[in-house]
């Protein structure tokens, strides 16, 4: 909403204001304000007047002397309008434009003092410049002053305020309801609004009538006004619409826009000639058709209101008109239109065709005593400024019930909400400041809320009223005075990252929504995915079920850059629906690739590693001894079937691991995902401590050659049930495939620990438990121990 | 007398001998020389049994004092030569220092983690519960039970991502304050209440400054007595802790649905300090927080009842924070997660 000062001074004296001052006390009071300042961000122009206009050779230019009255100016020009005799604004040496500042200069070897100046290089927005004005200088009338301010000369000598206003203050969004709020803070009253008029001794009750055959209306007014006299509006309507950002057009249209900004209710004016003598304001038929004002065709729907005539509709209600009864040049007669329509379906309406000032103010809700002030002051400066005759009476239908609204106001409650102890008698020169009725008892107020008030309904809007005009800033601050109680995170999330970053991995935080093309990607579960109503782009139009597939389009994006070198996880919730139920889950993803071992650039990370990192965390976390990995068949298809598994905890998969495909990708990337839920479901084990043997522990190391396919855990699980209790530490230190066996087979080394809580172990003790080991082994895998 | 020119002729043969030595195997050799087996004062001390009985205790402490100098003097230079060798070998154990460290994989928490835990710790210090609901929310948790009824204006400013076929009953929570409906409905006894919800939020948003999904983090505190002055205490410690203590704070008064009355929270402009530039517009403020008074609405459809119970509310971007904490200008890098700018979140707080 722009204020503009003169505007507003019509009805409260700001004259001794600075704007700036007005802005920050309206934000102190929350009505915040984007930006305030001059109409025009210009300076030293005046009017000036063309003596004398000479073409310079060869060129579109010209060499003008302009008269200012203080001197004659020397001034070179090249718009093509210049002419003797003709008065134009004068940017004089050192004026600032928003082009830059004007300097003596010397063109094409003539000296230049100044320029002859155009609205547009005034600052003035496109959509105030006439045709002419985009093609030369101004050109003032001829009644111009020479000498005098151009700025004043044109009316724009004005200042104004771009507020951001709450959704709440629909009454601000009027000339009337800034001038009461303001006249709060300055304790100024408001200058009553002119509504008089004469009417002639005609009455619109016998020409015309009205049908209103919805809900979504309940009050609609109507008056007729004929003969008027279209013409261009007087200078200070149109000054005051330009500064509220309105381009003005004629007379009658400008009236209707002037009444709207003055007293916030939207107005429609039809050209009575072209219209039934009925009105019937009614739902949109489904698929109706309107063209309204832009000479669009607009299909309805029966969300939408129109107002139409018998046959059809006229006009989009608060929203835009429609063409067929719009005003023109030639219109003699007018009807006049102020109603109230239901809010939520214009917001839907104008949400679909178009955002106006109109509908915004029905948007927010509108006061039926400004309805009745707005049609009277049409009539008043149709009046006076169209030479209109304003038929007697007025067609009226008032379903309207609003009641005035009164409120008790506890002083307690003031005090106790806000938290401080203001006086009753501040209280209550601030609620009559703000035109409240106040009524005073011993412990509250009885207060009569003003009708243009429509966001005031309880108790506590009044405590934010006395609150905000006390000041917020007022209020001294202190802490709650509350119970001692332990404050609580979730600190297993939070161990897990930090774990995960200790272990040289970096943290990543990706988008929730993909592509549904990716949904089902780096898994094999079945899940319903869930999809977006109105995605922003088919890229996001998907709520992701594993993090894997935003992982590896981070590796992707990083990958093009050339950053292969790539450690990062993620922790985010994966979603689905189940049984009609939209699920989310916590989950854990990493994904590996390139250098981790920083010092032996040659080593790249493996399955191995991602494997190392894993069980780093499980251990860390408390699951230790209680997980393994699982070959399994349900592998997703983007895995590489021989260097993947499933992660079982207590006998259930809580996730997988593996590398891409290479068919998918073809850098070695491992990748990983783990359910959180499904983990942290296993309670943790206990963490205590274990008696540190004091006796020496004894090592034996054995290799066995064995078939390639036996796995090193079965190899482990045999060893350990051979080694019973005695054996206490398993570590393998050496595979190796080669020449010097045969090709179907694979050396395993391994090292293994002997150590005796209570005693010191013997050669002999040791040896013994140690050929059971080999013999089982052996046995077991019908292999042989290889030779040192 | 013979047996001094004796020690004398020793003294000097050790001399004459030591000056030779470079070694500590030479050192031996002159100690077996002297004192082995075959060794000269070994001889030497062969001669007591021929020494009369009342000679032999001068005998011996010639004897002694002979040995004692050639230890002494044999020590003396193998002492010197373990200096020597031990300083030769520092000598060659010398290294550039000036060598670059080895580098150790580093990994690094997300800014929006780290800021997140930031503010999860000032507020369990105050003594509140960290709550976390689900993304995935009701359209009654996220506007109906916060005030906002279908078609409200307000919902305007929240352009929402409605589930498939589920306009304006499932979406993706467009704030955390849908946290205030859910924990005053879970909260059985219908008691005091004081938790903060940090999350992902979502709204159809793409721009510089606005991201489609961000980071918001709600507080909530309901209790018998407490008032916007505590609200204001609490939000003042709060910016002042996050932002620094100099930072200077401003309740201005606003609009919420859910709250009433309702307060944004102004702080002077990250960028200059008051003084007014292009990030403030020239304010000298940066709008951080909005907040209010729980509207008793609210606390009604929560079960509470808002005559016996007030309660204070605030919510706020917490990108926002990260983008001035670490003078991140657009919040499209916080999602990026381009590998260089995550590894530069390897570092420590300043205080």
């Amino acid at each position: 909403m722009l204020l503009s000062k003169k505007f507003v001074s019509d009805y409260l004296d700001v004259s001794n204001l600075k704007i700036e001052e007005i802005a920050n006390d309206m934000t102190r009071v929350g009505n915040e304000y984007d930006s305030c300042g001059p109409l025009i961000k210009a300076s030293n122009l005046k009017v000036g007047e063309v003596l004398s206009v000479e073409d310079i050779p060869d060129t579109h230019l010209h060499k003008c002397v302009v008269d200012i009255k203080e001197e004659k100016l020397d001034i070179i020009c090249g718009a093509p309008n210049v002419r003797v005799g003709l008065k134009t604004i004068v940017a004089l040496p050192g004026a600032k434009l928003p082009g830059g500042e004007i300097k003596k200069s010397v063109i094409r070897g003539y000296e230049s003092n100044g320029m002859l100046c155009s609205l547009a290089e005034l600052g003035l927005d496109n959509k105030f410049l006439s045709s002419k004005d985009k093609e030369g200088i101004h050109e003032f009338k001829n009644d111009a002053i020479v000498g005098e301010d151009a700025i004043n000369a044109l009316g724009l000598d004005d200042e104004v305020i771009d507020f951001e206003l709450t959704s709440n203050r629909g009454d601000l969004l009027s000339i009337l309801g800034m001038a009461y709020e303001l006249g709060a803070i300055y304790k100024k009253s408001v200058k009553d609004i002119d509504l008089d008029f004469s009417e002639i001794d005609r009455s619109i009750d016998k020409e015309f009538s009205i049908s209103i055959d919805t809900s979504k209306c309940n009050l609609f007014l109507a008056k007729k006004v004929i003969d008027v006299e279209i013409k261009e509006s007087p200078n200070f309507i149109k000054e005051r619409l330009i500064a509220s950002g309105i381009r003005p057009i004629n007379n009658v249209v400008d009236i209707s826009n002037y009444v709207m900004l003055e007293t916030g209710q939207p107005l429609h004016f039809y050209d009575a000639n072209n219209l039934g003598d009925t009105l019937i304001v009614r739902d949109a038929k489904e698929h109706e058709k309107l063209t309204t004002l832009d000479g669009v065709d607009r299909i309805l729907t029966s969300d939408d209101i129109v107002i139409a005539d018998k046959s059809f509709a006229v006009g989009l209600a608060g929203v835009m008109g429609g063409l067929s009864t719009e005003v023109l040049d030639n219109t003699k007669d007018i009807l006049i239109e102020a109603a109230i329509f239901d809010s939520t379906s214009i917001r839907k309406t104008s949400k679909k065709i178009l955002r106006s000032e109109a509908s915004n103010r029905f948007e927010k809700g509108l006061d039926p005593n400004r309805t009745y002030m707005a049609i009277k002051r049409c009539c008043n400066l149709l009046e006076r400024f169209a030479s209109a005759k304003i038929l007697s009476g007025m067609i009226e239908y008032n379903e309207n019930n609003t009641k005035e609204k009164i409120i008790n106001l506890r002083f307690e409650k003031i005090n106790k909400v806000l938290g401080i102890e203001i006086n009753k008698s501040e209280v209550v020169s601030i609620l009559k400041s703000l035109g409240f009725l106040v009524k005073e008892n011993k412990d509250y107020l009885e207060v009569e809320v003003p009708s243009r008030r429509l966001d005031i309904s309880i108790e506590e809007d009044l405590i934010e009223e006395v609150g905000r005009l006390y000041g917020m800033d007022k209020i001294v601050s202190h802490f709650p005075k509350l119970d001692v109680v332990v404050g609580s995170y979730d600190k297993t999330k939070r161990e897990i990252k930090h774990k995960l970053k200790d272990l040289g991995l970096n943290e990543t935080v990706s988008y929730t929504l993909i592509s549904d093309c990716e949904v089902h990607k780096y898994t094999n579960d079945s899940f319903t995915p869930i999809k977006l109503n109105d995605p922003m782009s088919e890229e996001r139009n998907t709520l992701r079920y594993s993090l894997l597939p935003s992982l590896v389009n981070i590796f992707k994006y990083n990958k093009s850059y050339n950053q292969e070198n790539i450690s990062i996880f993620e922790m985010g919730k994966g979603f689905f629906k189940e049984n009609d139920e939209y699920k989310e889950e916590l989950k854990l993803a990493i994904l590996i690739s390139g250098e981790y071992y920083l010092d032996i650039p040659s080593k790249k990370a493996d399955f191995y590693t991602l494997k190392g990192i894993i069980e780093e965390l499980l251990d860390y976390l408390g699951y230790g001894n209680r997980y393994s990995f699982k070959v399994s068949d349900n592998i997703p298809s983007e895995f590489h079937p021989k260097q993947s598994c499933e992660i079982i905890l207590q006998g259930s998969s809580i996730g997988i691991m593996g590398k891409i495909h290479p068919s998918e990708m073809k850098e070695d990337v491992y990748l990983l995902e783990i359910n959180l839920d499904k983990l942290l479901k296993n309670s943790p084990s206990r963490m205590t401590y274990k008696d540190i043997s004091k006796y020496p522990s004894i090592c034996k190391d054995v290799a066995f050659v064995v078939k390639k396919e036996i796995s090193s855990e079965s190899i482990i699980n045999v060893i350990k049930k051979a080694g019973g209790k005695l054996l206490n530490k398993i570590s393998i230190f050496d595979i190796y495939v080669g020449n010097k066996i045969a090709s179907d087979l694979k050396s395993i080394a391994f090292n293994l620990e002997f150590r005796d809580q209570s005693k010191t172990l013997t050669e002999e003790e040791v040896m013994e438990v140690f050929n059971k080991i080999i013999l089982s082994v052996t046995k077991e895998f019908n292999c042989v121990v290889r030779d040192k | 007398m013979e047996e001094n020119m004796e020690r004398e002729n020793i003294i000097l043969k050790l001399e004459e001998k030591l000056e030779s030595v470079t070694t500590k195997n030479d050192i031996a050799q002159v100690k077996a020389y002297f004192l082995g087996y075959d060794g000269v004062v070994t001889k030497m001390s062969m001669k007591m049994k021929e020494i009369p009985n009342e000679e032999k205790p001068r005998f011996g402490k010639l004897l002694n004092e002979i040995k004692n100098e050639v230890v002494a003097r044999l020590d003396k230079i193998t002492l010197e030569m373990e200096e020597k060798e031990l300083n030769e070998k520092l000598e060659k154990d010398s290294i550039d220092i000036t060598l670059p460290g080895r580098k150790i994989k580093r990994g690094s928490l997300h800014p929006m983690t780290r800021i997140e835990e930031e503010f999860e710790d000032l507020f369990v210090s105050m003594g509140y519960q960290v709550y976390t609901g689900p993304e995935i929310e009701s359209d009654e948790n996220c506007f109906q039970k916060l005030n906002i009824p279908k078609s409200h204006p307000a919902r305007d400013a929240q352009d929402t991502f409605y589930l498939k076929d589920e306009f304006e009953k499932f979406l993706l929570r467009s704030q955390t304050s849908t946290a205030q409906a859910r924990a005053m409905e879970e909260n059985k006894e219908k008691g005091p209440i004081r938790i903060v919800c940090p999350g992902k939020v979502y709204r159809r948003d793409e721009d510089a400054t606005h991201s489609h999904q961000f980071m918001q983090i709600e507080g909530l505190v309901i209790d018998e007595g407490v008032s916007m002055a505590d609200l204001k205490g609490t939000l003042e410690l709060f910016c002042k802790h996050i932002l620094g203590e100099k930072t200077k704070v401003r309740f201005r008064p606003s609009f919420f649905p859910f709250t009433e009355p309702s307060v944004e929270v102004d702080v002077t402009c990250f960028k200059c300090g008051g003084s007014g530039c292009s990030l403030c517009k020239n304010t000298g403020w940066i709008e951080v927080l909005g907040a209010g008074m729980v509207h008793p609405n609210v606390l009604e459809m929560g079960g509470y009842d808002s005559k016996k119970y007030q309660g204070f509310a605030f919510g706020t971007g917490m990108d926002r924070f990260a983008m001035f904490k670490y003078n991140i200008p657009d919040i499209r890098t916080i999602y990026g997660n381009d590998i260089k700018f995550l590894e530069q979140f390897d570092r420590k707080d300043v205080d």
